[in-house]
């Protein structure tokens, strides 16, 4: 029940591109199309749930023990770094027009802060292991729901006479912005 | 090649013409969380021009040593470095501004600002124009966390640094504060920042 509510949690009500702004980069950059969406998605709830794991790991079985949890920003980046580069290496190999639809997002998950930041946020809320990797699930769910929505908003965007200056990125927050404001309904609700 | 800038323009074109945030859209998270008040968008942004300037200088001044497949780990390595002496830095100082910012002073690690500019610029160039890169960056960074959590602060609460500027009769929006107002305003102040750069363009 308690693995239930915080992955509901992560997922919708606090979710992380429209509650608490982590992941705004693909957000924006990769939502034109809802296929290549939908694969960043899957792509970062991977990268997500493998990072949650071994970042746990490392902070409860190397960090703590030996008191060196200053090294907590070091240690975790350069984990997430190295995850991205076996996923890459990955996909190049397993789908070759997946890899160059991602495009230069691909080693850029690496500087996704959803990621790191999921790591730093299971640390300090104290989850235990099953906690954190149902809350990294659930993240990327999130994160996969509101950037397929997006592209689905931006297809139909193409079509429509929006003002010069607001082209691209600004009427893209301002969606963003108007998306945020009806999650904001769910608030509360846990 | 691009023509060689003066180290003046080295300096000035991250305030206005390659603005970070506005022109580039880079480092879009920070400014959006952290800029409920103008308080927090200047602690911010002090945090990622320190990191920033010193990653920069670090960086260029090693530049010949790194060896290029293993640069983006080697800048990752530097820059996180130094996030967690400022982090813990802050948590000494200013406990209750690290407490505000919470996890978004170790997240400067992911800012794409910082490891942009290394990866774009310091792995490139001298250290004198690197930092004068950095900091011209920095700079940019702050005007535009400064004006959005000004705007926000001030919608939501009447007050600007904690300072009324809107009268009583006032009705603070609240939405300036959730989510939602983030992203509408940023979105606005694009636009605002396009429209007039369009404009320019025209009268030349």
């Amino acid at each position: 029940m308690e693995l239930l509510l915080i992955f509901i949690s992560a997922a919708i009500v606090n979710n992380f591109v429209l509650a608490y702004f982590l992941g705004i980069c693909p957000f924006i950059g990769v939502s034109n199309k809802v296929s290549s969406a939908f694969s960043m998605g899957m792509a970062t709830t991977f990268v997500m749930t493998m990072a949650a794991i071994v970042t746990w790991m490392i902070y409860y079985l190397i960090l703590q023990p030996f008191r060196l949890q200053f090294l907590q920003t070091v240690a975790f980046i350069l984990v997430i770094a190295s995850l991205v580069q076996f996923v890459e290496m990955f996909i190049k190999k397993a789908s070759r027009p997946l890899y160059r639809a991602l495009g230069i997002f691909l080693p850029l998950i690496t500087t996704n802060c959803a990621i790191m930041g999921l790591a730093l946020f299971s640390i300090t809320r104290e989850y235990n292991f099953y906690q954190a990797v149902v809350f990294a699930v659930g993240a990327g769910a999130g994160f996969t729901l509101a950037i397929c929505l997006m592209a689905g908003i931006r297809e139909d965007l193409e079509l429509a006479e929006v003002p010069k200056p607001f082209r691209g990125a600004p009427i893209t927050l301002i969606v963003a912005g108007i998306m945020a404001l009806a999650f904001s309904g769910f608030a509360g609700m846990i | 090649m691009k023509k060689q800038l003066t180290p003046a323009q080295d300096f000035l074109k991250g305030w206005w013409e390659q603005n970070p945030v506005f022109v580039q859209v880079l480092g879009m998270c920070p400014t959006l969380a952290v800029t409920v008040s103008a308080v927090n968008g200047i602690a911010m942004a002090l945090a990622t021009t320190f990191v920033l300037v010193c990653a920069s200088l670090m960086i260029s001044l090693i530049r010949k040593l790194i060896p290029d497949q293993v640069r983006i780990a080697s800048f990752i390595v530097i820059i996180a470095t130094f996030v967690t002496i400022v982090d813990l830095a802050m948590q000494a100082r200013f406990p209750e501004l690290s407490r505000a910012l919470g996890p978004f002073i170790p997240l400067i690690v992911v800012n794409c600002i910082v490891l942009g500019r290394q990866e774009a610029f310091a792995s490139k160039n001298n250290p004198l124009r690197s930092v004068l890169d950095a900091l011209g960056m920095g700079l940019g960074f702050l005007l535009a966390l400064f004006v959005l959590g000004s705007i926000r602060e001030m919608l939501a609460t009447r007050t600007i640094l904690g300072y009324p500027v809107l009268p009583d009769a006032f009705t603070p929006w609240l939405v300036m504060i959730l989510p939602a107002g983030a992203f509408l305003t940023l979105g606005l102040l694009m636009g605002l920042a396009n429209w007039n750069s369009m404009r320019i363009g025209k009268g030349r």
